[in-house]
């Protein structure tokens, strides 16, 4: 037999959740992404569109890095780019070593962007990661 | 008392970039750019003492420049090398290739400054501390190490917390009149009972396919036991044996004289390891039984590096694993023995 206590807790939980799929709006997401080795941890991500996702990159490596995220076109520029950092701009994000940086981005529509170091050598020694937009 | 006598020596190695300069065992400039050619370094054991000799050759242009060299332990002196032990050797060994080439001539918490000496043009720094710190240190000193480094000097610092950091400060060397290719002998003695030279290093910043080349000479008392076992010829681990035989006196007594190097012994084996290999598979280190027993696995860095080896690699732990394998197949055996001779009919009177 179940108690009043569980019954009232399960109901508690299906209102709560009926309220927040009532038209509230989408809850921001967090993805933390670890920069070990010169490796991106995860290298995949999925995130859904039109939700400002905030990224927090967290570089344990003891050489600076920096986090650069967009079309083929936009890592096309950054190949031969000379800009030693990176501020202004919420997709483009410099990391000190051994300290971490946010960024908060909103992408409108669903498909595919990669997130690249773009220091000399980093991109071929594997700093690549994929991120999917639902 | 323990003798050991080991002379190892090792590999020129020039890290040429757009201008300044050069070292030996691998590193880097500001722009990240290195072209490693090749290095020479010498390390001798004697009675637990290393000493290991290398050069840092100027190559012109301004500014500074680093390297960084793991070391298997604390230097209790570093000093100016003498001025031809390295090209001796190669004589020894190459006497065609010396007179060919002058190249052999160019011969997290914070890490802990132990020892800072300035000889000539460099400016030597041993560090002690994990890759991490070491790295850090690197960075906050102007150096652009590669991506490979933060695993790279873990690789080392997990051995032996021990850096050497030189910077060449090509300004100050082309006021004192030091021409390109020039190099700067560096002599450093270091008590250890761990003898390995580094190969990894010299890897450091180069892509997968492209070659790490340098020369390793070792002088033991006796004829020494390597890890990785270089070949007659290169095989896929990149090491040759190109020389081992009996010092010659003539040569112990010419490495004798040279500065510093009065602690060279009479009697001596000579080793000529030569390494030609990818960078992608040079991830070891040349480890080194001056006894001529088998290296250590971990001084080759070929296992972490601590007192308790990998549980599955010891030979206590394969016999455990027999036994326990074995001791149900005999129990079965035994079992199926009794019952067969119990269920057995008798012969006699069937």
């Amino acid at each position: 037999m179940v108690s009043h206590r569980v019954l009232a807790a399960i109901a508690l939980l299906l209102g709560t959740a009926a309220v927040a799929g009532c038209g509230a709006s989408p809850t921001p997401q967090r993805v933390e992404i670890l920069i070990h080795y010169s490796h991106f941890s995860p290298a995949e991500v999925t995130v859904p569109h039109g939700v400002p996702v905030t990224f927090v990159l967290v570089n344990e490596d003891p050489i600076d890095h920096e986090w650069l995220i967009g079309d083929a076109a936009f890592h096309e520029r950054h190949r031969t780019g000379t800009e030693p950092v990176h501020a202004e701009r919420p997709d483009e994000v410099s990391v000190r070593a051994l300290s971490s940086a946010q960024t908060t981005l909103t992408f409108d529509e669903p498909g595919d962007v990669t997130f690249i170091c773009h220091f000399p050598g980093h991109e071929a020694y594997g700093m690549v990661g994929v991120l999917h937009v639902t | 008392m323990r003798r050991l006598i080991s002379l190892a020596a090792a590999t020129i190695a020039l890290l040429v970039f757009a201008g300044p300069t050069l070292a030996c065992a691998g590193l880097i400039g500001p722009n990240g750019a290195v072209n490693l050619l090749r290095t020479t370094t010498f390390a001798g054991y004697h009675d637990g003492v290393e000493h290991y000799v290398t050069s840092f050759a100027f190559a012109g242009g301004e500014g500074e420049f680093g390297s960084l060299v793991p070391l298997p332990d604390v230097p209790t002196k570093v000093e100016r090398g003498g001025d031809w032990t390295l090209q001796r050797l190669n004589i020894e060994t190459e006497p065609q290739l010396f007179l060919a080439a002058d190249a052999a001539r160019l011969g997290a918490a914070e890490a802990q400054v132990l020892l800072e000496v300035r000889i000539d043009a460099l400016d030597i720094t041993i560090l002690r501390g994990g890759g991490a710190e070491v790295g850090a240190w690197a960075t906050e000193h102007g150096f652009r190490l590669p991506p490979d480094a933060p695993e790279v000097l873990d690789f080392y610092a997990n051995r032996s917390p021990i850096f050497l950091a030189a910077v060449f400060d090509a300004d100050a060397a082309a006021a004192r009149g030091q021409a390109v290719g020039d190099g700067t002998p560096v002599h450093l003695t270091i008590p250890t009972d761990d003898p390995w030279v580094p190969l990894r290093i010299l890897a450091l910043g180069k892509t997968e396919a492209q070659t790490v080349e340098a020369d390793v000479y070792l002088l033991t008392d006796h004829r020494p036991g390597l890890l990785p076992a270089p070949g007659s010829a290169f095989g896929p681990n990149g090491l040759e044996l190109a020389h081992s035989q009996k010092a010659t006196g003539l040569l112990l007594d010419d490495l004798r004289s040279d500065a510093g190097m009065e602690w060279i012994p009479d009697s001596a084996w000579l080793t000529k390891v030569r390494v030609n290999g990818s960078a992608a598979d040079i991830t070891f280190d040349l480890a080194i039984d001056p006894d001529g027993g088998t290296p250590s696995l971990a001084d080759a860095g070929f296992l972490p590096y601590g007192p308790t080896p990998a549980p599955w690699v010891t030979p206590r732990a394969w016999a455990l694993l027999a036994f326990a394998v074995a001791l149900p197949l005999l129990a079965a055996w035994f079992a199926a023995s009794m019952l067969r001779g119990r269920e057995s009919p008798p012969l006699a009177g069937a």
